[in-house]
């Protein structure tokens, strides 16, 4: 296997935009592209992920309108990819096999989303279409009901009394939002306290309003090419050094999803891939759809106990300056979440900050980063090691 | 010619005349439910479908404030362990929903059902487990 390279990377900002799913994406691959020195017509391959296109657009297959959009060559293969909110990441994981494997050199990957204009009850019925059909649709769960329940689970799992654990899921919403700020392609760019979550409405008990992350307009999108082409496209190319892609069921077959099994097999494959361990990790951008889905994530990934990731809220180890900096972009809570995008945005965040290029919200000295993006109620987990 | 032993629409057949079905493994001896194709412990195909008891216990639950298209909140989803081993989801019924709270966790229920009429974006229509507690 051949080692692959991020070259250029392109984002949108994200939050509400007149601009089209085509004209999103095109705007982050432009980016992408031209960052990386290239004319489109030199990308041999687009992978593009794309979640909701069909009820937010009426717009299915959607992939050979970009590579046209984008003047790709007739002779490029331009596949879309879906994984829920996974979606970028799971294009991202093909695209590098392609180049690993030596097939192509140059593609272009990325992905987009466009919720806004589609109204509460709409989007929360498309997203809830990411768990079970058959089986736990009917019953009305929705994803904020996902991570409702698995805060219950928790609180009595670990005997943290409710109040207290909502406390801490709050001062994530709260650091996140502190990031976001530092982040001029965030959606939200204003601090909150913890009595802002905790006055929030309530959404599925016991998550409310600024537990939850928004709906979503953006996009973002990657170059990858082999080592050799990176280190003349870009000053500083960042190499993909682990990938790992887990998968799981229906949630009441996962039982007790406090710890989700497919995010310890997609984690496990990335770490032995690259090498490394949960304490080499200089920053992270995990799923924070939720506050406490930051929290499991931290403990799933390693860099805290079972149990114990909520803590670290209070002592600030997760936040800017603390020993493992996560979502120092703002995370989904606060940069945004528009499903098909997010993979490729956690991406654009860890390469930028690698190459030192973050201003205020930059972690110095950062040299390895890691991505983590569940999809659906954890059916598809990937997560991504960087490293220069 | 079918791989299934019991497919979702027998499932959902035999929850509307009151009957929680599953299947037994021949193989571990495990159970499944909902149906699939082979067994949720072991992943052996060798399974027989076999009527449950209908009893379990609440492992977590939440008030659903803000429904999707087509449903009307609050309404409380559940999942709860059933006697023979698997989860499953419902909605628990009989209980007002501001009334929800930890103390549910551990509850006894039993198993019941409610059919949904189609809506936009399904097949036909849904049948869905409802818990009552029972102690």
């Amino acid at each position: 296997m051949r080692k692959v390279a991020v070259a250029g990377v392109g984002m949108t900002k994200f939050g509400k935009t007149e601009k089209s799913l085509v004209e999103l994406f095109t705007e982050a691959a432009m980016e992408a592209v031209t960052t990386s020195g290239l004319r489109p017509g030199e990308v041999q391959a687009l992978f593009v992920g794309n979640c909701l296109g069909d009820f937010a657009e009426g717009q299915a297959n959607i992939a050979g309108f970009l590579a046209s959009e984008l003047g790709l060559p007739p002779d490029a293969p331009a596949t879309r990819f879906e994984g829920a909110c996974a979606t970028a990441t799971v294009a991202i994981r093909n695209a590098f096999m392609w180049v690993a494997s030596g097939f192509y050199d140059t593609v272009l990957v990325g992905g987009v989303e466009k919720i806004l204009h589609m109204g509460t009850p709409l989007a929360t019925r498309t997203f809830a279409m990411a768990s079970d059909s058959r089986y736990e649709e009917f019953c009305g769960l929705t994803f904020p009901g996902v991570f409702a329940m698995l805060t219950h689970m928790y609180s009595h799992k670990y005997g943290i009394p409710l109040p207290a654990l909502k406390e801490r899921m709050a001062l994530v919403a709260v650091k996140n939002h502190k990031h976001g700020v530092l982040n001029p392609l965030a959606q939200f760019r204003k601090e909150i306290t913890v009595d802002t979550v905790l006055n929030s409405f309530m959404v599925a008990d016991p998550l409310q309003l600024f537990d939850c992350c928004p709906f979503s307009d953006g996009a973002a999108a990657v170059v990858l090419t082999t080592e050799e082409k990176a280190q003349k496209m870009v000053e500083k190319p960042v190499y993909v050094m682990g990938i790992g892609q887990g998968s799981a069921g229906s949630l009441c077959r996962q039982k007790d999803y406090t710890v989700m099994q497919s995010r310890l097999a997609s984690a496990r494959q990335a770490y032995k891939m690259a090498g490394v361990e949960p304490g080499d990790i200089d920053l992270c951008e995990l799923h924070d759809c939720f506050t406490i889905a930051e929290i499991v994530a931290s403990e799933c990934l390693g860099f805290f106990e079972f149990g114990k990731g909520s803590e670290a809220l209070e002592s600030g180890e997760t936040a800017l300056g603390g020993r493992i900096p996560i979502n120092p972009s703002g995370g989904l809570k606060a940069k945004g979440h528009p499903i098909g995008a997010t993979g490729a945005a956690q991406v654009y965040e860890i390469v930028r900050q690698l190459r030192g290029e973050c201003g205020q919200r930059q972690v110095d000295g950062a040299k390895i980063g890691m991505t983590d993006t569940l999809g659906g109620d954890a059916s598809t987990i990937v997560n991504l090691i960087l490293g220069v | 010619m079918s791989y299934y032993k019991l497919t979702h629409k027998e499932y959902f057949d035999a929850l509307k005349e009151g009957k929680l079905m599953g299947l037994k493994c021949l193989e571990c001896g495990g159970y499944t439910a909902p149906p699939k194709v082979c067994c949720d412990n072991c992943g052996g195909t060798g399974l027989e479908a076999v009527q449950l008891s209908g009893r379990g216990e609440i492992k977590t639950f939440t008030v659903i404030r803000v429904a999707p298209e087509g449903l009307e909140a609050p309404y409380i989803v559940a999942l709860a362990q059933l006697e023979e081993g698997p989860w499953i989801m419902g909605n628990i019924v009989d209980l007002d929903p501001d009334g929800a709270g930890l103390e549910l966790i551990g509850k006894k229920v039993q198993v019941g059902h409610k059919v949904l009429p189609p809506m936009n974006y399904t097949a036909g229509e849904g049948v869905s487990p409802t818990f009552k507690i029972v102690g």
